[in-house]
C-alpha cells in the first residue's frame, strides 16, 4: 500500500493561473538554510518558484496547475532534516497582514509631511526672533497647512477610528485624549494662520502622529512576528490522520476532515486525532497527554479509545466515534471557555490610567480657560492657551510607555523560544507568587529521550543516529535528537530502507548497519519494560542496546531550585498515579503535590488558591491541563503540548529547557518595572509641563522639544528592559 | 524670496518622490522578509551555475 496526502484543503490559485501552496518549515538554525531550501527544490516536477521567507519561517512555493504533488517536496525537506506542514494563514492573520501594511503606509504620510513641515517651522521660528515679514510667515504657515491637513486627516486615521470606536461603546481609552489633542492643535493652526499669528501647531500635530504610529508599527510587526511562529506551531502539530478508503488505499487528511465511520490506521509513534473504537489490531498506547497517566495501557478489538493518544508499538485500526467538536476534547473546550471569560476582566495598568487621565486633563484645560478670562484676558487669548494646556498634555509619552516596553520583552521572550500572545500577559507574569506544574511532558520531556547506551562506542552511536534520520518511528525520534544534540548537524545515510515493523538497514563504510527491533539486529531483548522502550543497533561485528524512556527536562531541578530561591511557592498537580508523582516531586524537592486528578480538580485547585489570595502560574502540556491554564492568573506551555493546551496559554516555550520559565518571569518583572517608570516619566514631563502651558508660556517650539523629547526617553528607557541579570543569554 | 519659488516645489517634490518609492517597496512586498534579505545578498548560488 501507498500512501498519497491529500493537499487540496491548503492550495490557492494564484493571480496568474499557477497553483500557490505555502508551508510552514521547523528546524531552520542558520541562514544557509534559505540556499539548500530552495536550492534543494529545484529539481522538482511541476514546482515553479519556491521562496523562504527567513523570518516567518515559510516556504512560499507555486506550481504549473492545479495537478500538482508536493509530496516529493516534502520528502526532500524532510530528508534535510527540516519538519514541514503545509499552511493557511487564518483570516485573523491576513487582516493583521492587512493592519500592518496599512499603519507603515500612515507612517510614511506621517514622516514626510512632519519633515518638510518642520523645515517651514524652522524657518519661520527662527524667521520671528530676526527679520521675517508677515508675508513669508503666511506663505509658509499656508504651505504647512496644505501638507498638514490631508497628511494627517490620513496617518491619524488609526487614532480617530479607535477613539471612535471607544467613544461608541461609552469607554475612554488613550486614542481619545490624542484625537482631541491633534484634531485641537490643527484646528486652532488653521485659525491663527488665516488671522496672520506668529504661532501655529502644524508640526507638533505631525510629530505627535508620527511618533505614536512608530511605536504602533513596531508593536505591530512584533505581535505579527509571535502570531506567525505561533501559527507555524500549530500548522506542525496539527494532528492528520491516515484514512482507509473503501478500495483500501490510504489517503492523509487533516483530522478537521474526519467524520464519523471514518476507518483510519495509526502507525506505531502516531496520535490519534480523533475518538474512536479498535476494530483490528492490539497495542500499548501511551494517554498522558490526555490524562497525565504514564503508565501504558493495552487496547484490543472494540476498545474505545480518545484524540491526543500515543499509539505505542503496533498498528491500529479505528473506527472515528466523534470527529471534531464532539471529541473528549470538547468537554474540555468548554472548560476552557469559561475560565477564559473570568480572566478577561482583567484591565491592563494603562487602561487605568487613561481613565484618570482624560478627564484630569479636561478639567485643567477648562480651569485655566476660565481662570485666564477671570483675570481678564479676552476669551481668544484664554482659548488659545487652554487648547495649548490640551495640545502639551496630548499623552504621546504615555502612549508610548507601555507598548514600548512590550515589544522590547515580547522580543527578548522571542529570542528565547519563548511566545506571548498578548502585551497585558507581561503584567499578569509581574504579579505572580505561586507556580504550578504538571508533571508528564512538563517537569519531564514531552517525548521519550534517550536514557541508556552505554553498550555502543561512539562512532556506533554516532551512525545509529544517521540510520535513525531515514525513519519516522517515535523511539528512532528519540536517539536522532541524542546524536544531533552531541555530534551536531548529521547527513543522513542516501541508501538506508525501512522495514516495515522491523527497522532500517543501510551500508556504510562497507558494511551493512540495521537499526530497529533486537531481532532485526539478531539480538535478544524485552520491549516494555518499565514504560520504557528497547532499540537495538548493529554494523558489522559491533552491536548493542538503546534504552529510550521518560525522563525528566535536564534543567529541572536548576529551574526549581532558581524558582525556590526567588521565593516562589511551587506546586504539582498531576493526573498521573500517587507513586510516580511522589518519586518526582521528593526527587526535585518540591513538597506540595497532588496526584491523580482529573481536569476539573486542577481547576478547582487553582480556585482555592486563588481565593487564598495567590497569584497563580500555571505550567502544563496535557490536554487535561488545559482548562487549568485558561483559569489561572498567567499560564505557560511548551510548544510539545497538545493544540488546545497552547490556546488556552498565554505563552508557549519551545525546546527543551524548563528555564523558559524563569527567564519569563524574570523579563516579565523587569518589564512590569520599566513600564512603571515610564509611566513616571510621562506623568513627571506632563507635572512639569502644564503649569508652564496654564501660564501661557508655551510656544509651538517649546511644545515640539519638550513633546518628541520624552516620547525618545521613554522609548530609550523601554530598551533598558531587554537587560535582566542572572538569567544568561 | 523669489527663490523660495524654486526650492519649496523641489523639496516638496524630492519628499514625494521618496514617498513615492517607499509605497512602491511596501506594495511589491520588500518589507515581507526584513532578517532573510541580510542573509540573501552574501548567498551566491546564482553563480557560475549557467
Amino acid at each position: 500500500m501507498s500512501d498519497s496526502a491529500d493537499f487540496s484543503g491548503f492550495l490557492k490559485t494564484g493571480s496568474d493561473g499557477r497553483t500557490l501552496l505555502e508551508l510552514a518549515i521547523d528546524g531552520i538554525v542558520s541562514a544557509e538554510s534559505i540556499s539548500e531550501i530552495e536550492g534543494s527544490l529545484r529539481q522538482i516536477p511541476g514546482l515553479v518558484t519556491a521562496r523562504l521567507n527567513f523570518t516567518t519561517r515559510r516556504l512560499h512555493t507555486e506550481w504549473h496547475d492545479h495537478a500538482c504533488d508536493p509530496s516529493p517536496a516534502i520528502r526532500t525537506l524532510e530528508r534535510l532534516g527540516y519538519r514541514v506542514a503545509p499552511f493557511v494563514a487564518d483570516r485573523e492573520e491576513s487582516f493583521e497582514d492587512q493592519q500592518t501594511k496599512w499603519l507603515m503606509k500612515c507612517l510614511a504620510i506621517a514622516g514626510f509631511a512632519a519633515i518638510n513641515v518642520m523645515l517651514l517651522s524652522i524657518c519661520v521660528w527662527a524667521g520671528n526672533v530676526s527679520d521675517i515679514t508677515p508675508e513669508t510667515r503666511d506663505l509658509f504657515h499656508g504651505l504647512s497647512a496644505l501638507i498638514a491637513l490631508p497628511a494627517a486627516a490620513f496617518a491619524g486615521q488609526p487614532f480617530f477610528l479607535s477613539a471612535g470606536r471607544a467613544l461608541r461603546r461609552g469607554e475612554m481609552n488613550m486614542d481619545v485624549p490624542i484625537t482631541i489633542g491633534i484634531v485641537l492643535a490643527l484646528a486652532m493652526s488653521v485659525y491663527e494662520t488665516a488671522h496672520h499669528a506668529e504661532h501655529a501647531y502644524f508640526d507638533s500635530a505631525l510629530m505627535l502622529i508620527f511618533f505614536l504610529l512608530s511605536g504602533r508599527v513596531l508593536d505591530h510587526a512584533m505581535r505579527q512576528r509571535t502570531n506567525a511562529a505561533a501559527a507555524n506551531l500549530a500548522a506542525l502539530h496539527t494532528p492528520t490522520a491516515t484514512r482507509i478508503a473503501p478500495d483500501g488505499s490510504l489517503v492523509h487528511v487533516p483530522s478537521e476532515a474526519l467524520s464519523v465511520g471514518d476507518r483510519l490506521l495509526v502507525r506505531p509513534g502516531e496520535r490519534l486525532a480523533a475518538d474512536g473504537v479498535i476494530v483490528a489490531g492490539e497495542a500499548m498506547i501511551d494517554e498522558s497527554l490526555v490524562t497525565g497517566e504514564t503508565q501504558a495501557r493495552r487496547v484490543s478489538l472494540g476498545d474505545r479509545v480518545y484524540a491526543g493518544t500515543l499509539n505505542g508499538d503496533a498498528t491500529l485500526e479505528i473506527s472515528v466515534t466523534a470527529a471534531g467538536g464532539e471529541t473528549l476534547l470538547a468537554d474540555i473546550a468548554r472548560l476552557i471557555d469559561n475560565a477564559v471569560s473570568a480572566k478577561s476582566r482583567y484591565v491592563k495598568f494603562a487602561d487605568k490610567i487613561a481613565k484618570i487621565y482624560a478627564p484630569v486633563v479636561h478639567i485643567a484645560a477648562a480651569l485655566t480657560a476660565i481662570l485666564w478670562i477671570i483675570a481678564g484676558a479676552s476669551i481668544h487669548d484664554a482659548l488659545i492657551i487652554a487648547i495649548a494646556v490640551l495640545i502639551i498634555t496630548c499623552p504621546c509619552a504615555l502612549a508610548l510607555a507601555a507598548p514600548a516596553v512590550q515589544v522590547v520583552i515580547a522580543g527578548a521572550l522571542f529570542r528565547r523560544g519563548i511566545l506571548i500572545k498578548s502585551g497585558d500577559v507581561i503584567e499578569r507574569m509581574a504579579e505572580i507568587d505561586t507556580i504550578v506544574f504538571d508533571k508528564t511532558g512538563t517537569l519531564t520531556l514531552p517525548e521519550s529521550s534517550l536514557v541508556d547506551a552505554a553498550s555502543l562506542s561512539e562512532h556506533a552511536l554516532m551512525l545509529a543516529g544517521r540510520l535513525a534520520l531515514s525513519s519516522h518511528h517515535p523511539l528512532a525520534r528519540a536517539l536522532r535528537d541524542y546524536a544531533v544534540d552531541r555530534f551536531g548537524r548529521l547527513k543522513p545515510l542516501t541508501d538506508a530502507v525501512e522495514v516495515p515493523g522491523q527497522g532500517i538497514i543501510a551500508r556504510v563504510e562497507g558494511q551493512e548497519a540495521r537499526l530497529g527491533s533486537a531481532a532485526h539486529c539478531g539480538l535478544a531483548a524485552p520491549i516494555w519494560h518499565d514504560g520504557a522502550s528497547v532499540i537495538a543497533f548493529r554494523c558489522g561485528d559491533e552491536a548493542g542496546l538503546i534504552t529510550i524512556g521518560q525522563s525528566m527536562r535536564p534543567d529541572a531541578q536548576a529551574t526549581i531550585d532558581a524558582l525556590k530561591a526567588k521565593g516562589y511557592r511551587l506546586i504539582i498537580l498531576s493526573g498521573d498515579q500517587q507513586s510516580a508523582v511522589e518519586e518526582v516531586a521528593r526527587g526535585l524537592g518540591v513538597s506540595d503535590f497532588s496526584a491523580a486528578l482529573r481536569p476539573q480538580d486542577k481547576l478547582d485547585h487553582l480556585r482555592a488558591l486563588k481565593q487564598a489570595g495567590h497569584s497563580v502560574l500555571m505550567v502544563g502540556d496535557g490536554i487535561n491541563d488545559a482548562p487549568a491554564l485558561a483559569g489561572a492568573h498567567a499560564s505557560l506551555a511548551p510548544a510539545s503540548g497538545a493544540d488546545v493546551t497552547q490556546a488556552a496559554a498565554d505563552a508557549v516555550f519551545s525546546g527543551r529547557r524548563l528555564h523558559a520559565v524563569v527567564e519569563t518571569l524574570a523579563l516579565c518583572k523587569k518589564g512590569r518595572a520599566v513600564m512603571r517608570e515610564n509611566f513616571a516619566v510621562a506623568l513627571l514631563y506632563n507635572l512639569v509641563a502644564v503649569p508652564f502651558a496654564m501660564a501661557g508660556g508655551i510656544t509651538p517650539l517649546i511644545a515640539a522639544l519638550a513633546m518628541s523629547g520624552s516620547s525618545i526617553i521613554v522609548t530609550l528607557n523601554a530598551l533598558r528592559a531587554r537587560q535582566v541579570r542572572g538569567i544568561g543569554e | 524670496m523669489t527663490i523660495l519659488l524654486y526650492l519649496v516645489p523641489a523639496a516638496l517634490g524630492l519628499g514625494l518622490l521618496a514617498l513615492a518609492g517607499f509605497m512602491w517597496a511596501l506594495k511589491s512586498g520588500q518589507f515581507d522578509d526584513l532578517e532573510g534579505a541580510a542573509h540573501r545578498i552574501l548567498n551566491d548560488d546564482d553563480l557560475g551555475k549557467k
